[in-house]
């Protein structure tokens, strides 16, 4: 069985300011991540190859530093790396981030199944998993909180607000997969030891095939007009002063006040 | 010497960073409080650490000394009594790695690996620093050992799977005279004392430890009898290494929470980190455990390198400790009155860091080392 | 084919087993402030899916829909990406919306991208506030980094332009009793999806209250130190009669289950009274709780942005302060 994870490099942190001056987000000491999500999706392929056997090939697309992510991966113990990377990809939204993903997986070929976080922490869009999948023609399963495979279909178990759902999937299928369904493995010392020499690629735009006009700025049929910091509202606060136990009984007179209590 | 980590070494430390972060520091108070966190140390298993120190053909991490001193800078950031417990089973499995038949080594590595804890016992109450005045002697008979006496402060006591006890064989010859056997924890006649009331590393495990007639195989002699100290010094360089990055490490986590309060707390109306006497603390802090950082880094690249690091890794340790101490003194002094109390974590670690002059070499031990080898001719 | 000879708003009605979501109502209600900005020629439309699809046309006109298109066959009775996403992509290529909006639930944002990849438009994710700026052009913000930051996000040349709108940030009309509109009929061919078969649904049970139902809620933040301490916080809870919530590093972090999450990515809540400890206020944390009667909060920070919408508050640690507290209430309850 060959699975394929997609993994993003995000920021460590969603309390980013934006620069008053320029506008655009301030990344000074903000440590990059594997977006949690795709930890757990890496984590869901680990534990089926070690069910089915196969091989994980962990796939991230991003400037050349993106690659920490990947390295990460293979720690964990995908079998490769794939990063693809380009100028030419940069500025891109979902549907121009979607394709070339979706590119990676056909060269990559005879996939079982794809496996995607639910979505990533900085941009919160959760479209890049059914966009590969709708590109790739292949049915998806989003929020899966359960996963297992038999005989050709995945079974997954979807979280949803109020239910769960059992839905089971023809493979080739792409799952996206929420924090619930197990807790990502740290990568043990030897792992990190073995990491670096797996196969590693290295795939630009070119390498993929990809139509030129499908990709990047030029591709992206949205555009970010502006980003900015929300407006605060100012409201008057009433603090309490004191030792604990005079501000908890300024805190219970307000209660009573409130009629809380 | 340029300290460059290795790209797997990052990868390591970025690693140990993460586990510590999530899984050790936010179970630091909870073991000043209760002592040893079994579950803890579950996932120290899991993750791979207790191997971290042995050749990957005995299931372990294959790391070097840089590789374990990343480990243990890092694990000392979120708690030094983690620090601690991780430091005295590496120092007693290396005793095995590096001294033991292939069967010693073929039985006990992947028990260490797979989570077993091991323990090195020298001390004893009336003989620290002074080897040669132990007073555990162990006696050759037909069919093996017999062990009598008892130990001390030994760092794991208690919780240990295996200890690894230094037991004087020929006491006419003096340190000369002791030799170090394996002792399991169920070996009767072994009686472990109550948990000492310690003041720091509260969340590592301290006992005394009787020997009453245990009867010990052949094979309980570890490497050759009579060199258990001269083994136990050559391991305790190591340790010493480890010792130094972990002092740098509870400073570093001193001054982070010093750097935290600095910012928050105001006082005459702007935060206290604008006074330039208290701003200054930190620049002393950064530069010293920058050097504390250097000095062990450089003596772990020489020991892989196989050089020998006695005189360094004394330096390192001597120089760690000592400015460790006065770092979280520093750093609480930051907190003002807060400092003393146990509500704020500063308080904690001003109790953690005083033991590493102690053990591993006492600064006065290290001080002899130095100077002698300075001194000398 | 020109981006202008595109037009009308349409709303992808959302059903499931007969019941349309409320975020359906609250899209047609947005969608005629949108007519009106962008001139008042575009008709309001709403699309449903089902093997019964058009029953559901007067509940929608009520609720503002000018025209329903329904689409109806025995295999769209029961919701799958693929065949929904082949439909949708067809009426869209026949009809051509200029607007094409969804609600950002668990199924608009499984089936929206998919659309969006067979129309080769743009999609702009879970947006929390729709309107048309100077120009005439539809502009969509976002939340970006749990909404500490805010994006205005466009589709200039690619129609339609498709969103999944956040729930609840707009609210619907009351419904007009006999509102009539024209009703379009489609039978597609819709082959059934064989590669996604649905076996089984099962209820989720969960513990206390639905923190969206709560008058009194007392939330942690990431400054709680211990689940000691969130213990602590659910008997003070307990003593106000409300229940447990919390910021979203409790969640992350396992503490509490998603459910019990207040904010943007949790659930937005609505309390006569909260009592925020340890939360220093997040964008997408305020989004979900400052509309709350009596906001109270407990941070040792004095410059936490969750003093912009705090009435009461005490700038201190709350490891003395709770204890102090649950034993006041108790003594002022007589427990």
């Amino acid at each position: 069985m060959k699975i394929l994870v997609f993994v993003k490099q995000v920021p460590d942190t969603d309390d980013v300011r934006l620069d008053p001056r320029t506008g655009n987000l301030m990344r000074d000491g903000v440590q990059s991540i594997i977006n949690p999500f795709d930890a757990n999706g890496v984590e869901a392929a680990l534990q089926l190859k070690a069910q089915c056997g196969g091989q994980v090939v962990a796939i991230s697309m991003g400037p050349p530093q993106a690659d920490d992510v990947l390295k990460k991966a293979l720690a964990m113990g995908c079998d490769e790396s794939v990063l693809i990377s380009d100028r030419a990809l940069g500025g891109a939204d979902t549907l121009a981030t979607g394709y070339p993903l979706a590119k990676a997986a056909e060269k990559i070929g005879d996939y079982d199944l794809i496996i995607c976080g639910r979505h990533a922490t900085d941009a919160e869009t959760a479209q890049t998993g059914p966009i590969i999948a709708a590109f790739l023609g292949i049915p998806q399963v989003t929020l899966v909180d359960k996963l297992s495979v038999e005989d050709g279909f995945a079974i997954c178990r979807r979280l949803l607000p109020d239910r769960y759902e059992t839905v089971k999937v023809k493979l080739p299928a792409l799952v996206t997969v929420c924090s619930e369904i197990n807790t990502p493995r740290y990568p043990t010392p030897i792992n990190i030891m073995k990491a670096l020499k797996k196969p590693r690629a290295v795939w630009n735009a070119a390498d993929l095939g990809c139509e030129p006009d499908m990709i990047g700025i030029p591709g992206s049929p949205s555009s970010n007009k502006k980003i900015f910091e929300p407006p605060k509202r100012m409201t008057e606060t009433i603090f309490f002063q004191g030792d604990a136990e005079a501000v908890a009984r300024a805190i219970a007179d307000a209660l009573e006040a409130e009629k809380i209590i | 010497m340029l300290i460059q980590l290795t790209e797997e070494q990052k990868m390591l430390r970025d690693m140990a960073r993460e586990f510590t972060r999530n899984e050790i520091a936010p179970r630091d108070k909870w073991m000043d409080d209760n002592g040893f966190d079994w579950d803890l140390c579950k996932k120290i298993t899991e993750a791979g650490f207790m191997g971290a120190n042995i050749p990957e053909q005995y299931g372990g991490g294959g790391g070097g000394i840089v590789d374990t001193t990343i480990i243990a800078q890092e694990f000392a950031k979120g708690s030094a009594s983690i620090a601690t417990f991780m430091g005295g089973h590496w120092l007693a499995s290396n005793l095995i790695l590096e001294n033991g038949t292939e069967e010693q080594r073929q039985k006990y590595m992947p028990e260490a690996v797979s989570g077993k804890i091991f323990a090195f016992g020298l001390t004893e109450a009336g003989a620290g620093s002074d080897a040669a005045g132990i007073k555990s002697q162990a006696v050759e008979t037909e069919d093996g050992w017999l062990l009598n006496g008892s130990k001390a402060w030994i760092t794991n006591s208690g919780v240990a799977d295996y200890y690894i006890i230094l037991a004087m064989t020929d006491p006419e010859q003096g340190t000369a005279g002791i030799s170090a056997f394996i002792l399991p924890k169920d070996a009767e006649g072994l009686a472990v004392g109550k948990f000492e009331e310690k003041m720091g590393v509260r969340g590592s495990a301290t006992c005394e430890l009787a020997f009453n007639n245990i009867k010990l195989p052949k094979e309980a002699l570890l490497g050759v009898r009579g060199k258990g100290f001269k083994m136990a010094m050559q391991t305790l360089d190591i340790g010493r290494i480890s010792a130094a990055a972990v002092c740098a490490g509870i400073s570093e986590h001193a001054m982070n929470l010093a750097k935290a309060y600095a910012n928050e707390r105001t006082a005459f109306g702007k935060p206290i980190k604008a006074f330039q006497g208290l701003a200054f603390r930190f620049a002393d802090m950064y530069a010293e455990i920058k050097a504390m950082e250097l000095l062990a880094y450089e003596a772990a690249t020489t020991k892989d390198a196989g050089g020998r690091c006695t005189l360094d890794a004394a330096a390192a340790k001597l120089f760690a400790t000592e400015k460790g101490i006065q770092i979280c003194l520093q750093a609480q002094a930051v907190f003002g009155g807060n400092g003393m109390s146990k509500e704020y974590d500063i308080e904690r670690l001003v109790r953690d860091i005083r033991v590493w002059s102690v053990m591993e070499g006492s600064t006065e031990i290290l001080r002899m080392i130095v100077s002698g080898t300075v001194l000398s001719k | 084919m020109a981006k202008e000879d595109y037009k009308g708003i349409w709303v992808f009605a959302e059903q499931e087993n007969g019941v349309l979501s409320e975020t359906t109502f609250e899209l047609l209600a947005k969608s005629a402030d949108l007519k009106e900005k962008l001139g008042g020629k575009d008709e309001i439309t709403a699309v449903v899916l089902g093997d019964d699809a058009a029953a559901f046309a007067s509940t929608l006109y009520s609720y503002g829909a000018e025209k329903v298109i329904a689409a109806e066959h025995a295999n769209l009775g029961q919701y799958s990406a693929r065949p929904y996403a082949e439909v949708l992509t067809a009426l869209s290529e026949k009809y051509k919306p200029s607007i094409f909006l969804f609600p950002a639930s668990p199924l608009g944002r499984d089936l929206a991208p998919r659309v969006m990849c067979q129309l080769r438009t743009g999609l702009t994710a879970d947006a929390i506030d729709l309107d048309v700026d100077e120009d005439g052009v539809f502009v969509q913000t976002t939340p970006n980094f749990g909404g500490n930051i805010l994006s205005h996000i466009c589709i200039m040349e690619k129609r339609p332009q498709m969103v999944t709108v956040h729930p609840k940030v707009f609210s619907p009309i009351s419904p007009i009793e006999g509102a009539a509109g024209e009703l379009i009929l489609e039978k597609p061919e819709v082959e059934a999806d064989d590669c996604y078969i649905l076996l089984e649904t099962e209820k989720r049970v969960f513990e206390g209250k639905p923190i969206a139902d709560c008058s009194v809620l007392v939330s942690g933040g990431r400054g709680i130190k211990s689940q000691a301490d969130l213990d602590m916080l659910r008997e003070l809870a307990a003593l106000l009669g409300g229940e447990l919530a919390s910021s979203r590093p409790l969640v992350d972090n396992g503490w509490l289950p998603h459910e019990k999450q207040i904010g943007q990515s949790g659930t937005t809540t609505k309390p006569d009274f909260i009592l925020n400890v340890a939360v220093s206020g997040s964008v997408q944390y305020l989004a979900g709780m400052q509309n709350a009667k009596c906001i109270m909060s407990i941070n040792h920070v004095a410059s936490a942005p969750i003093w912009d919408v705090s009435h009461y508050g005490a700038v201190m640690d709350y490891s003395k302060l709770i204890p102090a507290l649950i034993a006041e209430i108790k003594a002022r309850k007589g427990l």
